[in-house]
């Protein structure tokens, strides 16, 4: 797969990866991950009691209402994904595959984790993700916001209540995990594991940006990623 | 036993009045929710129709199901509902016992094969082949097996039948298994609680005896009408929820001003049940309503699930109990310390090879 292809041998410096609206869901994205992340805690374990009478405050109902609002973007957002996927460059697809039987996949994996226990001294290039970065992605962002959407919406349909779409659509989810606070849990849970990817993904892209040999910031930023030298691999 | 006495017939052998009869169906279509156009043919059902025995077995249990029941909250509902079934088999509530009263159980099922309701209080431990519950000299769940066979349909009361409850909790030595993993070829209603609430037993019962048919069940085998909404959405004390008001500690400020109790551990948010409208006690009152939070009693698992008095349950899969905040805060600061570490080493590779 060519995603995956090292750079050719060629002098190439300079190559538009990121289309735009690959580049505006991210940070739309990762600005919904924030939102979800802190108005989620949040509705777990509830800011410090506000006195006085309940008509005073609406502080919960602000906090669920900013969770359930990120969490349309959040969700509109992936579904704008999934069908870039389909009508943009050969880029917008690393973030959906997840190339199991490639064996040159799993090589390049085992030189970026070498690379990362500094035992190379230096890592490929790649046009787009590297394969790590890839492994991370496919599982914690594709798999992980999905997971987040289903369990999510499962609890939304308890709020919205038999005969809603999110009730027809997420339900079942209930059940499924066993009983409502199970399902609360999870996506407990889930959080965390999205909060882990985060923690390492910006660590990784600014570490990558100054050690590694191609721009990465600026490519999420511009769409377009440099190299820093032209060697053949 | 008359065969072909119908409800009616039976309600004034038992003394009732026909006047309180009228009344006992317009209160039946109300605890339903149904129209009042709904009496008069609850009435004509219950003049026309022969009735339906109702066999209530007792297994595993501690007889809270049966306790609830008999304080329903309209009194006349409940005469009425008992005398119908307390005529049949309820080995706590009937006269007969022993071998007369073993006998009556094979009489219904003969004489009404196919058309008794079974309700099971309680549930049948599997290991050991069942003896851990006895009932006449044989396991109880030969007994279920037994009168489940020729059932119409199937209730489960109570969180023991419908999921299984504290004596199947977590290690569950007796193995001690909810009704619908032991009989799996008939209508089974959960009717979940612990104990269920006494309107919505005499209701269920009614809607069933009446109507012939059973109530409107939801994913999970439980009665829509009164298992469709959380705690929480009827909460009195929603207002304080939304505007972020809550009991700290059972003795403070918030405790006395009726805050919601989420910090205390309410489970109302996670626990499909009627208490919050109906209430229990003739109406009088509920958990929430009496300051402590709500338990969880008709949710699969509750008895499993940690602490009370806690927002965020256990996982008890990751061996220490802990909840999904302190699991995830440990691997974050596990990850925070990685990623410093591993700066600092980048740093010194770096400065290491710098001029290469
Ligand atoms: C990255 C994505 C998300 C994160 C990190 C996140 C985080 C959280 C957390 C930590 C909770 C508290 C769980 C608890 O302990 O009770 C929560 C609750 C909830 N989330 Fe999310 N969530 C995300 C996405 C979504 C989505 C897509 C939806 C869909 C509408 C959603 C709907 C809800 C609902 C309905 C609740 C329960 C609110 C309540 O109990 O009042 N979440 N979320
Ligand atoms: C909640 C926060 C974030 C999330 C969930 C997130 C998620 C993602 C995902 C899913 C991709 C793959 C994009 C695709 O293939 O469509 C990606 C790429 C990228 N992200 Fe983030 N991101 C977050 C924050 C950040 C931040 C703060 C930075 C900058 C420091 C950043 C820099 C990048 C870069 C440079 C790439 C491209 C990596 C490459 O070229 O291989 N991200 N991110
Ligand atoms: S007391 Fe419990 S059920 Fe009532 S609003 Fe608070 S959390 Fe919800």
């Amino acid at each position: 797969m060519s995603v995956h292809e090292r750079v050719p041998p060629t002098k190439i410096t300079a190559i538009y990866v990121y289309e735009a609206p690959v580049r505006l869901w991210h940070w739309v994205n990762a600005a919904a991950i924030l939102v979800l992340c802190v108005t989620g805690y949040f509705i777990g374990s509830p800011l410090p009691t506000l006195s006085g009478e309940a008509s005073d405050h609406f502080l919960m109902g602000y906090i669920r209402f900013a969770h359930f609002t990120a969490a349309y973007v959040f969700a509109i957002g992936f579904l704008v994904r999934i069908w870039w996927a389909f009508v943009g460059n050969e880029h917008a697809r690393q973030l959906f595959r997840f190339p199991f039987w490639s064996g040159a996949y799993w090589d390049g994996l085992l030189q970026e984790a070498r690379w990362y226990a500094f035992l190379e001294r230096r890592p490929r290039k790649y046009v787009g993700h590297n394969p790590l970065a890839q492994f991370a992605m496919f599982w914690f962002m594709t798999v992980g916001t999905l997971f987040m959407i289903v369990t999510g919406f499962a609890l939304y349909s308890e709020g919205a209540g038999p005969g809603s779409w999110q009730d027809s659509l997420f339900g079942w989810v209930i059940p499924f995990f066993g009983q409502s606070m199970d399902v609360h849990t999870w996506h407990h849970m889930g959080m965390w594991a999205i909060i882990l990817f985060v923690m390492l993904h910006v660590y990784a892209a600014i570490r990558e940006d100054i050690m590694s040999r191609q721009s990465m910031v600026s490519t999420m930023i511009s769409g377009v990623r440099t190299f820093k030298d032209d060697d053949p691999d | 036993m008359a065969r072909l006495e119908t409800f009616y017939e039976v309600m004034r052998r038992q003394g009732i009045t026909r006047r309180s009869f009228l009344k006992y169906c317009s209160l039946t279509a109300a605890a339903l929710g149904l129209g009042p156009e709904f009496a008069p043919r609850i009435a004509h059902a219950m003049e026309t129709k022969p009735r339906t025995p109702v066999l209530w077995l007792h297994g595993l249990e501690c007889t809270c199901c049966s306790e609830s029941f008999i304080r329903s909250a309209h009194p006349l509902a409940k005469d009425v509902v008992l005398s119908m079934i307390s005529l049949d088999y309820d080995d706590t509530l009937m006269a007969s016992a022993g071998h007369q009263a073993e006998a009556i159980l094979d009489e219904i099922i003969r004489d009404y094969k196919g058309n008794y309701i079974l309700a099971v209080e309680g549930n049948p431990p599997l290991n050991e082949d069942g003896m851990y519950c006895i009932i006449g000299g044989k396991p109880f769940v030969d007994q279920l097996r037994y009168v489940a066979e020729h059932s119409k349909a199937i209730i489960s009361w109570g969180s023991c039948a419908s999921f299984g409850c504290v004596q199947a909790a977590r290690p569950n030595p007796t193995r001690a298994t909810p009704v619908h993993q032991v009989i799996t070829n008939k209508p089974i209603i959960k009717v979940p609680g612990c104990p269920p609430i006494a309107e919505v037993m005499t209701a269920v019962v009614t809607y069933m005896l009446t109507f012939d048919r059973i109530p409107e069940l939801d994913r999970q085998g439980r009665p829509k009408m009164f298992y469709s909404q959380r705690i929480h959405d009827k909460c009195y004390r929603r207002p304080h929820f939304d505007a972020g008001q809550f009991v700290e500690h059972f003795d403070d400020e918030g405790a006395r001003k009726g805050y919601c109790l989420y910090k205390m551990g309410c489970k109302g948010p996670t626990t499909y049940n009627a208490c919050s409208t109906i209430r229990w006690n003739e109406g009088t009152s509920f958990p929430i309503q009496a300051g402590h939070g709500c338990i969880g009693c008709s949710e699969d698992g509750f008895w499993d699930k940690g602490s009370w008095y806690a927002r965020l349950t256990d996982i008890p899969q990751f061996g220490i109990e802990a909840n999904a905040d302190q699991i995830g805060l440990t691997v974050a600061g596990a990850a925070g310390a990685a990623i410093a570490a591993h700066t600092a080493v980048s740093a010194l590779k770096r400065a290491q090879h710098k001029g290469e």
